[in-house]
């Protein structure tokens, strides 16, 4: 019987190479390909030299191997609309690191369990993995009527895809804590701080509540930095606060420094998130076989 | 020579009031100031576009209410919104636009312009009075500055600001990022004031006479921190000094005395807290929120804005004061 589930890696960048530090951990899965599309790229000598398969072909390498059932696509949205139904006929499950969201969201502290059939899934967003655990927390004790998240993060973990769509942030983050946060309502904020040296990610969720119990409230936060804790060590809970209907939780993200500096935690937990999913998904399809 | 003279009482005037305008209380004072002749009314949560929030305070009705109010009444100045990208969207300006305005001011940290690129083309495919605000500008080198407005020039502004956010700069600091901004671009440049060192005026008249031809007032000096510099005052100085702002003086008294001063819950002054946003160089939209954690974590407000300002925090991270008042507290 196999042990482990073969994987591969769309795009070699910062955000590719630190998920395969973390993947090389992943007991059920075995990453065996990293593919780009330049062929002298950096990140394509660093797998090659970690002994990969590299290809400079793309998605084009990916679905010529029967060895490959899971890939993580860590491109750009309008590449991965493409990549989907390619991938998707094949019979090959995406794990999608990109804004294109053409499968549902997953938020693995929250909803992995619902998801590890589908074919392709969502991160969602930096500051989404980040807070949406945190406002589920509060939702399932206290019932959130409208949440408002927060996120500071250093000017030098945004990359250009983050600063030349910004708006996608908001808005989809927004969506993730109405549809997986539980949030009836929600809006998102994204600060970038220049600070030298850069600042940590850290994350305020707001929330007014219908039932402020605020014993109830700080158990459920507590339980889910513990949960969190599990693929993202860099959790730490600054302030978790009651004021009438108004719940307030602040956490601070530092990365595992796999390949990103630790400052990066908004980027890191993204990458910890993906790696999660991509272990549950085999350890679920290596379960079905048994 | 002659100058674009802004009126921000109901946008950055906002913050003196806790974003609580009413758009009937918008009306009056816009029905006020539209006689005047100014360029521009800037209209909105004080954080701009979607501004209203746990994270920077409700305002009592929503921006494209106020939007509505005071375009039914101005029927000779142009109305501009502001908006922050990160805070607010392109969705939310096309509402803004739909309404009524015709100008947007696309606002950045000072070393991040590039988040605006997508808002600033959209606003001037869209034919927008299309205008860059370069926030915190003492953070950074007037060199460093010009090359942050020369990429707001090239996304479409047709001005670019250096925006004094913390009211932290004095007439040459001024002076020296208008002129390095005026060398380095080919569009107009703006300087926008705060009072906190009580240089609001004499900042702005520095700025004009280092080439800035867009500044900004507010009525009986409203405004975030120890406010802004007060229009009728900057209009009359402005005049004393020779330069043409089109706008009627007496018209902008008038307005500020029997409509704007009667709204003002307290006078604007520099209290000791305003003048350390100043000393401190932090954002002054922190003032109110300083006031209100200092008060109910029992902190004083003048060291949790010393910290804030130790901590090189920026424009709308007003949750990072919550965490400081809450250590201090534990720690005492």
């Amino acid at each position: 019987m196999e042990r482990r589930i073969g994987a591969a890696i769309l795009g070699p960048g910062n955000i590719g190479t630190d998920l395969l530090t973390k993947l090389r951990r992943a007991e059920a899965v075995e990453v065996r390909l990293m593919a780009g599309i330049v062929a002298d790229s950096p990140g394509l000598a660093r797998a090659a030299a970690a002994g990969l398969d590299t290809s400079a072909e793309g998605i084009t390498a990916v679905l010529g191997r029967d060895d490959i059932e899971l890939v993580f696509d860590a491109t750009a949205a309008q590449a991965h609309l493409e990549n989907a139904p390619l991938l998707a006929a094949a019979g090959k499950r995406a794990i999608d690191l990109t804004p294109a969201a053409v499968g549902p969201y997953v938020v693995p502290a929250v909803n992995l369990e619902q998801h590890l059939e589908r074919e392709n899934v969502n991160m969602v967003s930096c500051g989404g993995q980040a807070t949406i655990p945190f406002v589920h927390a509060i939702d399932r004790v206290a019932d959130v009527s409208y949440a408002e998240i927060v996120a500071t993060i250093s000017s030098a973990s945004a990359g250009p895809g983050t600063r030349q769509n910004i708006d996608h942030f908001t808005e989809t983050t927004a969506k993730g804590i109405e549809d997986v946060g539980g949030a009836d309502e929600a809006k998102a904020i994204i600060v970038l701080n220049p600070a030298d040296p850069p600042i940590l990610m850290r994350d305020t969720v707001f929330a007014r509540v219908r039932q402020p119990d605020a014993e109830e409230i700080e158990r459920s936060v507590s339980a889910m930095v513990t949960e969190l804790s599990a693929y993202v060590p860099g959790v730490r809970l600054i302030l978790c606060e009651t004021d009438g209907n108004k719940v307030t939780v602040m956490v601070e993200i530092e990365g595992a420094g796999d390949f990103l500096p630790t400052y990066a935690g908004n980027l890191d937990i993204m990458t910890a998130a993906a790696a999660r999913v991509g272990q549950g998904m085999a350890e679920h399809m290596l379960g079905a076989r048994a | 020579m002659s100058v674009n003279l802004v009126d921000t009482s109901l946008r950055d005037g906002m913050h003196s009031v806790s974003h609580s305008f009413t758009p009937e209380q918008m009306a009056a004072v816009a029905v006020a100031l539209d006689p005047a002749g100014l360029r521009l009314l800037e209209v909105a949560h004080g954080d701009g576009l979607g501004g209203s929030s746990f994270q920077y305070g409700f305002a009592a009705a929503s921006d494209l209410e106020y939007v509505e109010a005071v375009v039914a009444v101005a029927e000779r100045t142009e109305v501009a919104v502001l908006l922050l990208p990160g805070i607010g969207t392109i969705k939310m300006l096309a509402e803004a636009r739909r309404r009524g305005a015709g100008a947007v001011r696309v606002a950045t940290h000072c070393t991040e312009a590039d988040i605006s690129a997508q808002h600033i083309a959209w606003a001037r495919e869209q034919g927008m009075t299309t205008i860059g605000f370069l926030m915190m500008s003492h953070m950074l080198e007037p060199a460093a500055l010009a090359e942050q407005a020369a990429l707001m020039e090239s996304y479409g502004a047709e001005v670019v600001y250096a925006v004094d956010s913390a009211g932290a700069l004095v007439p040459d600091g001024a002076r020296h990022r208008v002129e390095a901004l005026r060398d380095r671009l080919s569009v107009e440049v703006g300087f926008h004031a705060h009072n906190n060192l009580g240089c609001a005026v004499g900042n702005s008249l520095a700025a004009v006479a280092a080439g800035a031809t867009w500044v900004d007032g507010s009525l009986r000096g409203l405004g975030a921190g120890a406010g802004n510099a007060a229009t009728e005052v900057l209009a009359a100085a402005l005049d004393k000094a020779g330069v043409e702002t089109g706008a009627d003086l007496f018209a902008l008294m008038d307005a500020a005395e029997d409509v704007v001063a009667p709204l003002l819950p307290r006078p604007q002054i520099i209290d000791r807290a305003s003048l350390v946003l100043g000393y401190a160089g932090v954002y002054s939209s922190f003032l109110r929120h300083t006031e209100r954690a200092a008060e109910k974590y029992g902190v004083d407000a003048r060291e949790l804005l010393v910290e804030l300002g130790r901590r090189q925090v920026v424009g709308g991270q007003e949750d990072v004061i919550i965490e400081v008042a809450a250590q201090r507290a534990l720690a005492s």
